[in-house]
């Protein structure tokens, strides 16, 4: 059965492994987290529970969410995600989740939000390449050609400076170093989309890689 | 937040370390696999440089053997690390001791601190 659960990344370190390397790590406040509805293909289409993370204050939950929460007859939650299961009957509503689900070594994909790094040009967005600074180039960091002059135009799909970060990235495969039940902290080998206190979701891994030797 | 992360460290670091300093020259015992079996390699030499906190932090040691340079840099906390012990205190004015690099023999002793 497929796992999920809502996080809020803490932060990096490393930790030593048992043949005294170094990993480097990222802790995850995972969890509890509260069933609050169930999606079933007969009313929804298809299989899902409603998973909800992080304790909010009674006045900032509008009224529909209220409707919401009540009828699950759970306590208001700040953070609301779906996952995927193949049965949603096998949950029940007000199920409470708990890092518990994982364990060292298990193989998991996180979602999350990137840092937001504001318009960013061509080198920063696309990895283009930059001119000479110097020796009388006059090309730096611009995008340059566009296209060829048979188009007569700019083609769709262009890469071109803009927005960058602040969007949905999905990091898969990461490992399960260690998993604190008591303090709810999942300890994953490697790096998290998003800022120190972003909301991830921490799912089973749906390809496995192979084992690095 | 930063406490959290903390805590996941505290669990990996070692406690008791002795205090040591850029100047001293010290022996470090590093556990080295070797040939599928464990053993205890020592390393002696004056610390030339301390950087970072916590988990992450890392000395450097130098010695001249056979008239080449060796450094070798060792994690604070590796749990290959067995131990350091402070064979002399040195007296330096700086942290980073860089350029005992370009200095030979006589020249490149340290001075001891008195306690």
């Amino acid at each position: 059965m497929p796992r999920g659960i809502l996080g809020r990344k803490l932060g990096m370190t490393q930790v030593f492994n048992d043949q005294g390397h170094i990993v480097p790590v990222t802790v995850i406040e995972a969890g509890p987290c509260v069933v609050v509805q169930r999606r079933s293909r007969e009313r929804d289409g298809y299989e899902a529970i409603q998973v909800g993370f992080g304790p909010t204050k009674e006045q900032r939950v509008n009224r529909p969410l209220k409707g919401h929460f009540a009828r699950a007859g759970v306590a208001p939650v700040r953070h609301l995600r779906e996952f995927r299961v193949e049965d949603s009957a096998a949950y029940e509503v007000g199920q409470i989740l708990g890092v518990d689900m994982f364990r060292p070594g298990d193989t998991v994909d996180v979602v999350g939000r990137s840092k937001g790094k504001g318009f960013a040009g061509g080198v920063r967005r696309h990895g283009f390449k930059r001119g000479p600074m110097a020796h009388g180039s006059k090309y730096h960091r611009g995008v340059g050609s566009l296209a060829s002059r048979a188009g007569a135009r700019v083609f769709k799909g262009r890469r071109m400076p803009g927005h960058l970060g602040a969007e949905r990235v999905t990091v898969r495969g990461l490992k399960v170093v260690e998993v604190d039940a008591d303090r709810n902290l999942l300890i994953l080998k490697g790096a998290v989309p998003g800022p120190r206190g972003g909301l991830v979701s921490i799912r089973e891994a749906k390809a496995t890689r192979r084992e690095k030797v | 937040m930063v406490e959290m992360v903390k805590l996941v460290e505290g669990k990996h670091m070692k406690d008791a370390i002795p205090e040591f300093r850029p100047g001293d020259t010290v022996r470090v015992s590093f556990k080295v696999v070797e040939g599928g079996r464990e053993r205890v390699q020592p390393f002696e030499g004056i610390v030339i440089k301390r950087r970072g906190s916590g988990m992450s932090e890392t000395f450097t040691v130098r010695r001249v053997t056979y008239g080449v340079g060796v450094e070798r840099t060792f994690p604070l906390h590796s749990p290959r690390l067995e131990g350091v012990t402070v064979l002399r205190q040195g007296q330096v004015r700086r942290s980073r001791l860089y350029y005992l690099r370009e200095r030979l023999g006589k020249a490149a002793r340290v001075k001891e601190r008195k306690r």
